[in-house]
């Protein structure tokens, strides 16, 4: 079993919310640069890039600094990432995060708080 | 681990000395200090790091040569008492964003060959010694018994103390000493240990282990300092370890002066590797161990002392067999951050021969050279017994590389009745005996038997069996694959005169680290003449010292390509790897950096290791010339096997009428031709170089380059 945000895109009006709901949580801005989910716009329509907690991270950590929760949650150990990156470049979705003012990276946990600031249910979190 | 049995061994340590310092951060890659042991009379100081020592030295193995130059005498041998053995890092070394930046570099004169050696090594060792706050670590003098150097990072604590019952193999002593200084079970990962083995005690080829926890396998991993015999003078000094402790490390531990650019630089690097390292090397999946089958195409591995370089057997080493035994999917970094991760390791291998049979172990390897070394140049096809013969040479500090050459040569020596039973206590060295291989492990280790003679190294094995056994001299000088009495690496130059040069002009020995150009010279016929053979051979061994002189691995710089990297003016260059570097040197240290400074960096370092080896009596011409074995077939089989091939030199290059020439006629027309070539190349290298014929840097040219020091000015004039 695994907690993980489910997306829909073809719901998604690119309003932002989440992505501002994400970064001022954890980092106190409204920085989409600081967010853990990001929206794209294109010609199609929008595209919504999250972790999907696959875990291909987890084997790439040689401090094993990510490690997976009770629900199935990849979790970063600040207190033992050495800021090396390698799990940014791993990961197949290029969902693990970086900013230029952090030494280490960061993710989504699955906290759900981005579900709440959606107007249009384009993002749920599941558990399956 | 048994913890009481660690806290015993522990409680014997007794205090010999202790020196506190204060703990400051690393600025800019620099802790503008290094640390000074002496073994014998207990000393330890600070000694300040100058703008002067970085301007000239840079750091690593530029730092390592300065010490040393000061620390020893013209007469220095190396178990006199003030042979220093010295580490450094480097200001990149302990960056954990881009990879391959852990490395350490050791320098000691050599047993084997009487100059300074040098090693690159990975391991946590180095970084941690590094933000302990010393930017190197100089040990001289020798222990009255057995001891241990230990920095503790964390207080600002340096101690010797004895250490009378941890046992001396790496592979055990590493785990006791990393349990005794964890601070508490689960803080393995911030203790290295470096250590050596048995064999140190009675054998000239040795190495020292540099440990790395690996938190996944909750086993010491080991990396090797291997070449020149550096465990013979540890264990001279009485040495049984050194431990450090930190655990501070974070990616900006170096204080970099633009944090973003490493990250965005190492960054662009790991995903280059994730997308191109299963095509390209397939390092994380094999390690260098893929060269195996490579080098066997393109007749190029070494087999029986390296007479050949192809036999249909050598399938049996090849990767896949290899694949078979590594655990994969592991993020297999010799220090944190490096996504190349070509460390594999033998998870659960059960050795069947010596003190360790039975048990299950962990073993670092084989990589390439150790698969060649220790397995096609003996004739070992099975690739189990290679990994027993790597664990065996890791745990007692034996060099795999001069072991392999080493025991080739008495397998030759021993095929030509040079050496038989009775002179070898019994053992049956035929090629391929993996038990008798072992055997001679063992006896290193030991200290008995004919493990000893072997252990001695080519160089005093020619000696011993033309003065006990009437061999001819100049049979073994021709077989004997060393030169400066070191064992040559395991790649066959017979075919490229540039590689000849690489191996052969080597200032240390003949190891492949200062230039691998076979390919280029051999297989793509890129550097056709003399003048472009010695740039290449002025160029690459001054990158590729670069790395020693920054704390880095050379293997991100090639063994990883960018997908574009063929479609640029000189790809075996990888030019935009080298614009990583010079971006990553700034980005920590602030200074300016090009390529041409980069290059300079280097030669005043290399030809500062140079006029070394001219004022420890080495570094004339005479020993850059290579045994005829790496340059063309010394027996008639030899020249049989590949006839074709030589009659076609001989004829097209060295446009000789061959018809009507005896065998022995053909051999001795291609053997002056070849050493003909050689000594053109030598003269044109030396030129490019800035050296006089006789191999010695000029005046002129060390004022030119920045390295015209009264006291190097001093040694050359007695030469010139």
């Amino acid at each position: 079993m695994k907690k993980y945000l489910r997306t829909f895109p073809d719901q998604c009006i690119a309003c932002r919310a989440c992505e501002t709901t994400c970064s001022k949580l954890y980092f106190k801005v409204d920085d989409t640069e600081k967010s853990s989910i990001r929206i794209t716009e294109n010609a199609e329509g929008s595209s919504i890039n999250v972790c999907n907690q696959c875990e291909t991270c987890v084997t790439a950590c040689q401090t094993l600094a990510l490690r997976v929760n009770s629900q199935g949650v990849v979790i970063l150990d600040k207190s033992l990432c050495i800021g090396c990156l390698m799990c940014v470049a791993a990961c197949p979705t290029a969902s693990m995060q970086t900013h230029p003012d952090l030494l280490n990276p960061f993710k989504c946990i699955s906290c759900g708080i981005c579900v709440k600031s959606c107007p249009t249910e384009a993002i749920k979190l599941v558990m399956e | 681990m048994d913890l009481e049995k660690i806290n015993a061994m522990k409680a014997k340590h007794k205090l010999l000395a202790e020196y506190k310092y204060e703990l400051k951060p690393v600025i800019k890659g620099y802790n503008r200090r290094t640390l000074y042991v002496n073994l014998s009379n207990l000393e330890i100081k600070e000694k300040p790091v100058s703008d002067k020592m970085i301007d000239k030295f840079v750091g690593g193995k530029g730092f390592d040569l300065r010490l040393m130059w000061d620390g020893v005498k013209e007469t220095t041998k190396w178990n006199d008492e003030e042979n220093e053995i010295c580490i450094s890092f480097g200001p990149l070394c302990g960056n954990t964003n881009y990879p391959g930046s852990g490395k350490s570099i050791v320098t000691t004169i050599s047993p084997l060959t009487g100059i300074p050696v040098d090693c690159n090594v990975g391991g946590h060792f180095g970084p941690y010694t590094k933000f302990s706050g010393f930017d190197a670590l100089e040990i001289q003098g020798k222990a009255a018994e057995d001891i241990i150097v230990y920095i503790d990072g964390d207080k600002g604590i340096v101690q010797i103390m004895t250490a009378p019952d941890e046992d001396l193999n790496s592979h055990v002593a590493c785990e006791q000493f990393i349990h005794e200084f964890a601070d508490a079970p689960g803080k393995e990962q911030f203790v290295s240990v470096v250590s050596s083995g048995e064999a140190s005690q009675h054998v000239l080829i040795t190495c020292l282990n540099f440990s790395f926890w690996d938190k996944r396998r909750q086993v010491a991993r080991l990396k090797q300092a291997g070449r020149g015999g550096t465990g013979t003078v540890f264990r001279d000094k009485h040495l049984k370890a050194l431990v450090v402790k930190y655990s501070g490390l974070k990616s900006d531990s170096n204080h970099p002066v633009d944090l973003p650019t490493l990250q965005k630089t190492g960054l662009k690097v790991h995903k280059e590797i994730e997308v191109g390292d299963a095509k390209q090397c397939r390092m994380r999946e094999v390690g260098t161990a893929h060269l195996m089958e490579i080098m066997d195409d393109y007749d190029l591995l070494p087999i029986k002392n390296f007479k050949y370089g192809h036999l249909p057997e050598a399938r049996s080493l090849a990767s896949w067999e290899f694949k078979k035994l590594f655990t994969q999917g592991m993020p297999d970094g010799c220090w944190y951050g490096c996504s190349l991760a070509c460390c594999k390791a033998v998870d659960n291998f059960i050795p069947r021969t010596g003190p360790y049979k039975g048990q299950k172990v962990c073993v670092d390897g084989p990589e390439y050279e150790t698969a060649a070394g220790c397995g096609s140049n003996l004739c070992i096809w099975d690739p189990r017994d290679v990994v027993e013969i790597n664990f065996y040479c890791d745990t007692y500090g034996v060099d795999t590389i001069s072991f392999g050459t080493s025991t080739a040569f008495a397998m030759e020596c021993y095929e030509y009745g040079i050496l038989n039973k009775e002179r070898t206590g019994g053992l049956d060295l035929t090629w391929g005996n993996a038990d008798a291989v072992l055997e001679l492990l063992h006896q290193m280790a030991k200290g008995e038997g004919f493990g000893i003679i072997v252990g001695q190294g080519v160089r005093r094995m020619k000696k011993i069996f033309v003065e006990l056994y009437g061999a001819e001299p100049q049979l073994l000088q021709d077989i004997g694959m060393e030169a400066k009495g070191m064992e040559y690496s395991q790649y066959l130059s017979k075919e490229s005169l540039a590689q000849q040069g690489g191996y052969t002009l080597a200032l240390k020995g003949p190891q492949h680290d200062e230039a691998w150009l076979i390919f280029m010279d051999m297989v793509n016929n890129a550097i056709p003449t003399f003048e472009d053979k010695a740039e290449a051979l002025h160029y690459f061994p001054m990158f590729r010292t670069w790395f020693g002189l920054q704390g880095l691995c050379k293997l991100p710089w090639n063994d990883i390509e960018p997908e574009d990297n063929a479609m640029t003016d000189e790809p075996a260059k990888v030019p935009e790897h080298v614009q990583n570097y010079i971006e990553i040197y700034k980005a920590v240290t602030g200074k300016h950096l090009d390529k041409e400074e980069l290059i300079l960096q280097s030669e005043r370092v290399y030809n500062f290791q140079k006029v070394f080896c001219l004022r420890m009596g080495g570094g004339l011409r005479q020993s850059d010339i290579p045994p005829y074995r790496a340059m063309g077939p010394v027996t008639e089989e030899e020249y049989l096997s590949r006839e074709e091939r030589y009659d076609k030199a001989l004829r097209e290059k060295a446009g000789i009428n061959i018809d009507g020439m005896s065998l022995q006629e053909k051999m001795k027309a291609l053997q002056d031709y070849r050493y003909d070539q050689y000594n053109k190349l030598v003269d044109a290298v030396y030129k490019r170089k800035g050296w006089t014929k006789e191999g010695i840097p000029t005046p002129e040219h060390l004022k030119k380059i920045g390295m015209d020091l009264p006291e190097v000015l001093e040694v050359v004039k007695r030469f010139i």
